[in-house]
């Protein structure tokens, strides 16, 4: 009995995997219409973030079986993460200001 | 899953109020997670870190150079019938890794549901997936050598974008390999039936089970995922 109970919980439904595989592969296909069509500025960040994030999300919840964890190992992975995240953004607002600084120093010679 | 079999009477709580008790219980904190899984999150943690930092400063370096960075749409462009299709390639790929993605997902369903078969034949598929990415990229490693891109110049634009290209997707094209090694020492060992038997792996007094399916299944969903954000940053961006 303890024998079938322990198997319920590790095996899911085939219909599982194979739904989020098909979405990973519409939501490949969209994030390469994105360059096809080549969509710019703003809109081509944010559809490129959005299906990122979605495809990451899937893959991470169900094919590598987080959504089914324990919140004591999923918070130990997810939260270094959202640091990592931070630290992307910061670096970029600091590329930002590298290259301002950069182009302001070339070319105006420091305001001297 | 309402207790874990490794201590009695510990009674599972769901949602935060059991991660709060699972971490304060002096005891095992990640119940009813085998050991080797946990190592391998952990792994995966620190592996994330270091594709991290790849990542970070190859935005850093993009964002903060005064010289116009290379178009990869136009640079990793292949042409296809005389004409040139944007990211054909690329696209390829990422269609073959999501593919073996998915017949490693189903590999690691039929292991528990003790499949032999069935688990043995997804993972020699998933590897064969890997090795056809690993085909590609040093087709596109080549094409792009032929065409004058080195670490430290390249005829498209900015210096840094062959620096940046070569290491982030080496890098990654190295994890790529050593799994696909793993892959085929899993499916012989599959077939072999050390996990029905309960067979020792080298090294290890651990017995052969089906959650090692599991954990080499984590690490291959790992190198899609990084390659998801490969993908989204480099080559879209």
């Amino acid at each position: 009995m303890d024998e079938i109970k322990k198997e319920q919980t590790t095996t899911h439904k085939i219909g599982i995997y194979l739904w989020i595989w098909g979405l990973l592969f519409v939501l490949s296909f969209f994030s390469y219409m994105v360059d096809w069509y080549q969509f710019q500025g703003l809109l081509r960040w944010s559809l490129i973030l959005f299906f990122m994030f979605l495809k990451a999300g899937l893959i991470m919840a169900f094919f590598m079986h987080l959504y089914w964890e324990r919140y004591a190992l999923v918070n130990v992975l997810l939260w270094p993460m959202t640091a990592i995240a931070c630290f992307v953004g910061l670096m970029v607002a600091e590329g930002k200001y590298t290259l301002f600084s950069r182009l302001f120093y070339f070319f105006v010679g420091g305001g001297q | 899953m309402s207790s874990d079999p490794k201590i009695e009477g510990y009674k599972f709580k769901p949602g935060y109020s059991g991660m709060a008790a699972d971490t304060a219980s002096d005891q095992t904190m990640f119940k009813g997670v085998h050991w080797g899984k946990a190592m391998m999150w952990i792994f995966l943690l620190s592996d994330t870190f270091i594709f991290s930092c790849f990542l970070i400063s190859y935005m850093k370096g993009r964002a903060s150079t005064p010289v116009e960075w290379p178009n990869p749409s136009e640079v990793f462009a292949l042409n296809a019938f005389g004409v040139p299709v944007p990211l054909l390639l690329i696209a390829i790929m990422t269609f073959v890794l999501i593919t073996s993605s998915g017949t490693m997902a189903l590999a690691v369903k039929y292991g528990y549901e003790r499949n032999k078969k069935m688990c043995g034949w997804l993972i020699v598929a998933t590897a064969l997936g890997g090795l056809t990415f690993v085909g590609m990229q040093v087709f596109e490693w080549s094409k792009l050598i032929h065409e004058g891109v080195r670490p430290w110049e390249n005829p498209f634009g900015a210096a840094q974008f062959g620096s940046f290209f070569f290491m982030i997707t080496g890098f990654h094209g190295t994890h790529v390999s050593i799994g696909v090694i793993f892959l085929f020492i899993y499916a012989y060992k599959t077939f072999a039936g050390h996990y029905d038997e309960g067979k020792r792996g080298w090294f290890t007094t651990m017995k052969g089970d089906y959650v090692e399916i599991e954990i080499l299944g984590l690490y291959w969903h790992f190198v899609d995922l990084v390659w998801v954000f490969i993908f989204a940053f480099f080559y879209l961006w």
